[in-house]
């Protein structure tokens, strides 16, 4: 009796075979592979151009098996309107930190939304800079410990870690905001869930979508995966509630 | 030939307009010209200028040092800019609004005229612009008035075109002055 | 007879701009150079193109990014205090290869300086601006019709070097009218834009537009990619206009608006008997250098006028026949500042040993 291989499991086509720089348990591969896994769902991989930011996410094009443009740190939202107005039938998203969307580049980000421009914009908070060290983020929690905020956030000198999500579900030109995490299977299905809304509010022209997800960052937090892991639902959740907060169903 | 001039006032009485209009017939007469309105924090501050060179010629500097005619619309004006006129040259002097009262630098004719009057006597104090085109068109015979006319179409939007009519006779009587 | 329009010269390089088949203008108001982005909210649309007022110039910049690493061709202006935040951008896109219209309608500064007319930002157009050691293609219009003709240019060398192109005006030139006689684009060949993002097809090598270079060796390869590609400009595509320099004993060089004060003032001088000519450089990078040295192995004395406190003439010393003598005068810009024909002329006879 001959035995049939019924593969349930399968590496997402848009992503390439390809080892990543990322740092043990770290949850941009994660993310990637749900974005990759929304694109397969689709079956846009082909028309989809990808935007990528400045963080540790930059090496966008060296695993996404799509064209990329990277842009300068922040300014995502604005190449990508460029992209997205010349090549309007086209999927296209940005991938940005949260250094990169939530400081730097937050007039480039809020404008795009307010344009309500046809955009999946993936956020992926990890409360710090990980690409140039753990230095203190806009989302970095009240008391917690960088290299650039020694003696832990102090709110009274630094502000509180700002909500993009929410912050951005208040524009007209939103028409999806979502906050995920991936820090159990169960989240993981969830954050794979919307995802694949936030690709579906673009391919079906209802305008700009915007995911943010909670992703560790080992490194920089001085801890291990499994501890990094544990912080999503011990603090950053608490902080940064998951849900979503708008989704508007009609066409722009 | 090369005719430049320089065209001072203050706001609302259409210095840019006449500087444009002036340019503007010039180029449908198939000469070359250039209009340089000079604004900024003078503009602000009321004041309007503007410099047209007229030639046959490429036009080399549409910027003039010492311009060889100056319309001048009110004091201000006359006192800051009469005294630039090249010697040899001559301006035309708004007497309704400005007289002039500085000792004269070079030899220049002068010109005045009350041309806030003679507009008012037209229709409207506005016109005071047109009157001097059709005083300078005449006496630098530069311009017809047929291409002034041409280019009132052009440079007027589109919504002010019912006051051409207006604008031609005040153009017909200024330059009615310089042919008497 | 072709039509002869009147227009201010900031209309006309946007017109140039639409001519050349541009099609995407992002910008953001700021004085002098309003009327551009005023022109192109009104024409783009009515020819299916997109007008986006950005919420920044570094928006707008990082727009213009996007959509020519679509292949498109796209533009943005601005003046000096915008053009100063659109050096990252600048950087950017000269490291990805990318071309692009920037127009700069330059104004006084430092800092928000004022309105008026200004060639104080040469430096900053000509040497890089942003940071990386990289270079634009720089053009000097000096009329109406040349913001026109510039703008179809600046296109053309743009997608074919692939080297961003800034036009470098002022106030004048963009507040100014004249006569301007449009055309259509001249039908040139350029190499196919097979670098550009559209989507990566089944079996296709991807497309990725970027300026990151960590491999060992690869960014300083980059490089000199990029220096030989700016020696090949020089060779190629340096444009200038010479005026009376066969017989001159003094050379008049100056670009853009000052440079028409100096045809008059050249004109006014060579009937008062002096020898003089006028170089412009038109291209202000690649800079007209052999155009220089070769009029001064005769011409021995120069005179540089700039609307600045002296910057291009530092490229003019560094071109020039080694025995040449240089000089120049100028004025830093601001409201009053405009230099006359008969200010540069009065240079000219002071310079121009013994008068006729
Ligand atoms: C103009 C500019 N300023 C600063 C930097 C340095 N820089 C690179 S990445 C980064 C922060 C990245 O943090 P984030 O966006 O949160 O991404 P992460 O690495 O955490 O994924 C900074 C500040 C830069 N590249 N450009
Ligand atoms: S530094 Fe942080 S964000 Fe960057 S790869 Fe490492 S774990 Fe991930
Ligand atoms: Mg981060």
């Amino acid at each position: 009796m001959s035995q049939v291989e019924i593969p349930v499991f399968t590496a997402p086509r848009s992503l390439k075979p390809v080892v990543t720089h990322f740092c043990p348990g770290c949850q941009h591969g994660t993310v990637h592979r749900l974005v990759a896994e929304a694109l397969d769902h689709f079956a846009v991989q082909e028309r989809t151009i990808g935007v990528a930011s400045v963080g540790c996410s930059v090496f966008l094009y060296e695993y996404f098996a799509i064209d990329v443009v990277e842009s300068p740190h922040g300014r995502a939202p604005a190449v990508a309107t460029g992209v997205k107005r010349a090549l309007p039938d086209r999927v296209v998203f940005t991938y940005q930190g949260d250094g990169d969307l939530a400081a730097i580049g937050t007039s480039e980000i809020i404008h795009a939304a307010n344009r309500g421009e046809a955009l999946t914009v993936i956020f992926v908070n990890n409360t710090t800079y990980g690409m140039t060290g753990g230095q203190m983020a806009p989302t970095t929690l009240a008391g917690q410990q960088t290299s650039t905020s020694p003696y832990g956030r102090d709110p009274a000198n630094d502000g509180s870690p700002i909500r993009m999500a929410e912050l951005l579900a208040q524009l007209d030109g939103t028409r999806f905001s979502a906050r995920v995490a991936v820090d159990s299977p169960r989240h993981v299905i969830q954050a794979g869930r919307v995802i694949r809304e936030a690709f579906a509010t673009q391919i079906q022209a209802r305008g700009f979508a915007f995911v943010e997800v909670l992703a560790t960052c080992p490194t920089n937090w001085g801890m291990n995966p499994v501890q990094a892991n544990q912080r999503i639902a011990a603090e950053l959740i608490p902080c940064f509630p998951l849900g979503t907060f708008k989704k508007i169903e009609s066409q722009s | 030939m090369t005719l430049d001039l320089f065209i001072a006032g203050f706001g609302g009485q259409g210095v840019l307009l006449l500087g444009n209009l002036l340019a503007y017939a010039a180029i449908l007469e198939g000469k070359n010209a250039s209009y340089f309105p000079a604004y900024g924090v003078e503009k602000r501050g009321g004041a309007a200028t503007c410099t047209v060179v007229i030639s046959d010629d490429e036009v080399a500097s549409p910027v003039v040092g010492r311009p060889g005619c100056a319309i001048l619309l009110n004091q201000a004006s006359l006192d800051k800019y009469l005294p630039r006129v090249r010697p040899g040259g001559w301006a035309l002097v708004n007497s309704s609004l400005a007289e002039e009262n500085l000792p004269r630098v070079a030899p220049i004719e002068v010109l005045a005229l009350p041309l806030t009057e003679l507009a008012l006597d037209v229709g409207d104090a506005r016109l005071v612009n047109l009157v001097a085109a059709g005083i300078w068109a005449r006496k630098s015979q530069a311009l017809t008035l047929a291409s002034l006319e041409s280019a009132l179409r052009k440079v007027l939007p589109e919504r002010n075109h019912r006051f051409i009519p207006l604008n031609v006779e005040a153009l017909k009587r200024g330059a009615a002055l310089i042919a008497s | 007879m072709d039509q002869r329009l009147f227009v201010k010269g900031n209309e006309a390089v946007a017109m140039g701009a639409l001519a050349a088949g541009c099609r995407y203008y992002f910008g953001y108001p700021i004085t002098p150079q309003s009327d551009i982005p005023e022109f192109t909210a009104r024409e783009l649309p009515r020819l299916g193109g997109t007008f986006i007022q950005a919420e920044s110039e570094i928006a707008a910049i990082n727009m213009l990014l996007g959509a020519s690493a679509c292949g498109m061709r796209a533009m943005t202006s601005s003046s000096s205090p915008g053009i100063s935040l659109k050096q990252e951008g600048l950087s950017y896109m000269a490291g990805s290869e990318l071309p692009g219209l920037v127009v700069n309608i330059c104004r006084s500064g430092p800092g928000l300086g004022g309105i008026d007319a200004s060639q104080a930002d040469y430096f900053q157009a000509v040497k890089g601006g942003g940071h990386g050691g990289y270079r634009l293609i720089v053009l000097a219009p000096h009329s109406v019709q040349e913001m026109y003709d510039l703008a179809l240019l600046a296109f053309d060398l743009s997608d074919r070097y692939r080297i961003p192109a800034m036009l470098l005006g002022d106030s004048v030139i963009g507040q100014m009218k004249e006569a301007l006689i449009p055309h259509p684009r001249a039908q040139v060949e350029l190499p196919p834009k097979d670098w550009a993002v559209r989507g990566k097809q089944e079996g296709a090598p991807q497309r990725v537009v970027k300026s990151l270079y960590l491999g060992d060796g690869e960014l300083e390869a980059h490089n000199w990619r990029l220096h030989e590609r700016y020696a090949l400009l020089e060779a190629r595509e340096t444009r200038w206009e010479g005026l009376h320099t066969d017989d001159a004993e003094l050379l008049v060089t100056a670009f853009g608006i000052t440079a028409r004060i100096a045809k008059s003032a050249v004109r006014m001088a060579r009937e008062a008997g002096f020898k003089v000519g006028l170089l412009r450089p038109v291209s202000l990078f690649p800079f007209p250098r052999e155009a220089f040295r070769t009029v001064t192995l005769v011409t021995k004395k120069v005179l540089c006028c700039e609307l600045n406190t002296g910057q291009m003439v530092e490229d003019v010393r560094l071109s020039v026949a080694r025995d040449a003598e240089v000089y120049f005068y100028g004025r830093p810009p601001g409201a009053g500042s405009l230099p006359t024909p008969e200010e540069f002329a009065e240079q000219i006879a002071r310079y121009c040993g013994g008068a006729a």
